[in-house]
């Protein structure tokens, strides 16, 4: 299996995440320059965190548009597993690669820390190596991680079983308190209605290690391993 | 030939910004100011060999392709000779 890091001018958790992969979970992955056409050979690619473009416009608007994102796209269409981590996920949305959009914090701070997040599905190939209900320990690091769509999307989502992830305490509550940016539902990660395209604010690569002081984020990775080791054999 | 887009919130959208600047308004003394919306303004240089129709319809796919996103922000634009 191939994993791939896509990096765009202003990435700056392309590394973090390669280590992950690289390091931890022990798969071959390569980094993916964003003026690249062709995804062929990859079966995961992950949109690291970062500022593409600056955010100019608004977050990941000018990086939907790079000669990567149309391959991504295909890619996506086709079934291939893309992970959208925090300015990932923000390009996903724009790329309308995942429904809805990301605003401005409700408080308009920047918030850099540790929050609580629940894990509501364990049907995809993201979260296979979870529990349901467990709760995770895991950074987040935005200004725009206010997730926003119509109610109707809304209520598209939570009938699909397409919010993959919440905000909550510490115990699990779904809580206004615990929400660190205003997100619709607690709303911290969501997947397409396939099931192979996720997006989530918070960064799992900064927490798959006991030395950076949580090792919660580690499974989402192995997930996604596991979950093509599994198809590959089947292919076999 | 110039092209004037103006991008805003959909209503229902949380503008927090309009709302931070709302309070500032309201600190300093202003009277008589109820809400803030914040929205972008871009100005457009056209090549004036366009026709109208044309230049409204190319500038109307730039808003909603790129300029706005459509599931949070709605948009205006403006022809000017």
């Amino acid at each position: 299996m191939k994993f791939g890091v896509v990096v765009f001018p202003g990435s700056n958790c392309d590394h973090d995440t390669y280590h992950v992969i690289s390091k931890v979970v022990g798969q071959p992955v390569n980094f993916i320059w964003h003026k690249e056409e062709n995804v062929e050979g990859y079966d995961a690619i992950i949109l690291p965190g970062g500022f593409s473009y600056g955010d100019y416009l608004r977050t990941g608007a000018i990086a939907r548009f790079s000669p990567v994102m149309r391959a991504v796209t295909n890619f996506a269409r086709s079934g291939g597993l893309v992970l959208g981590i925090c300015n990932g996920f923000q390009i996903l949305c724009e790329a309308g690669l995942l429904p809805g959009g990301l605003l401005r914090n409700r408080d308009l701070k920047f918030h850099c820390e540790h929050v609580s997040i629940r894990v509501e599905r364990t049907d995809t190939p993201f979260t296979i190596d979870y529990r349901e209900g467990e709760v995770l320990s895991i950074p987040i690091a935005h200004g725009e991680g206010n997730y926003f769509c119509d109610e109707q999307t809304l209520a598209d989502l939570e009938s699909g079983g397409q919010v993959i992830f919440r905000y909550c305490d510490i115990d699990g509550r779904i809580t206004d308190e615990a929400n660190p940016n205003g997100s619709l539902g607690n709303i911290a990660g969501i997947c397409n209605r396939e099931r192979n395209v996720l997006g989530l604010m918070p960064h799992p690569e900064r927490a798959a290690e006991s030395v950076l002081g949580s090792r919660d984020g580690r499974a989402m990775f192995f997930s996604i391993a596991d979950y093509l080791t599994e198809r590959l054999k089947k292919r076999a | 030939m110039l092209a004037k887009v103006y991008v805003t919130l959909k209503t229902g959208v949380l503008d927090p910004q309009g709302k931070a600047i709302h309070h500032a308004a309201e600190t300093i003394g202003y009277q008589g100011i109820e809400d803030v919306r914040q929205g972008k303004y871009f100005e457009i240089r056209l090549n004036p060999s366009l026709a109208d129709d044309q230049a409204r319809t190319e500038v109307e796919k730039f808003a909603h392709d790129v300029l706005a996103n459509p599931v949070i922000e709605n948009y205006r634009v403006e022809i000017v000779r």
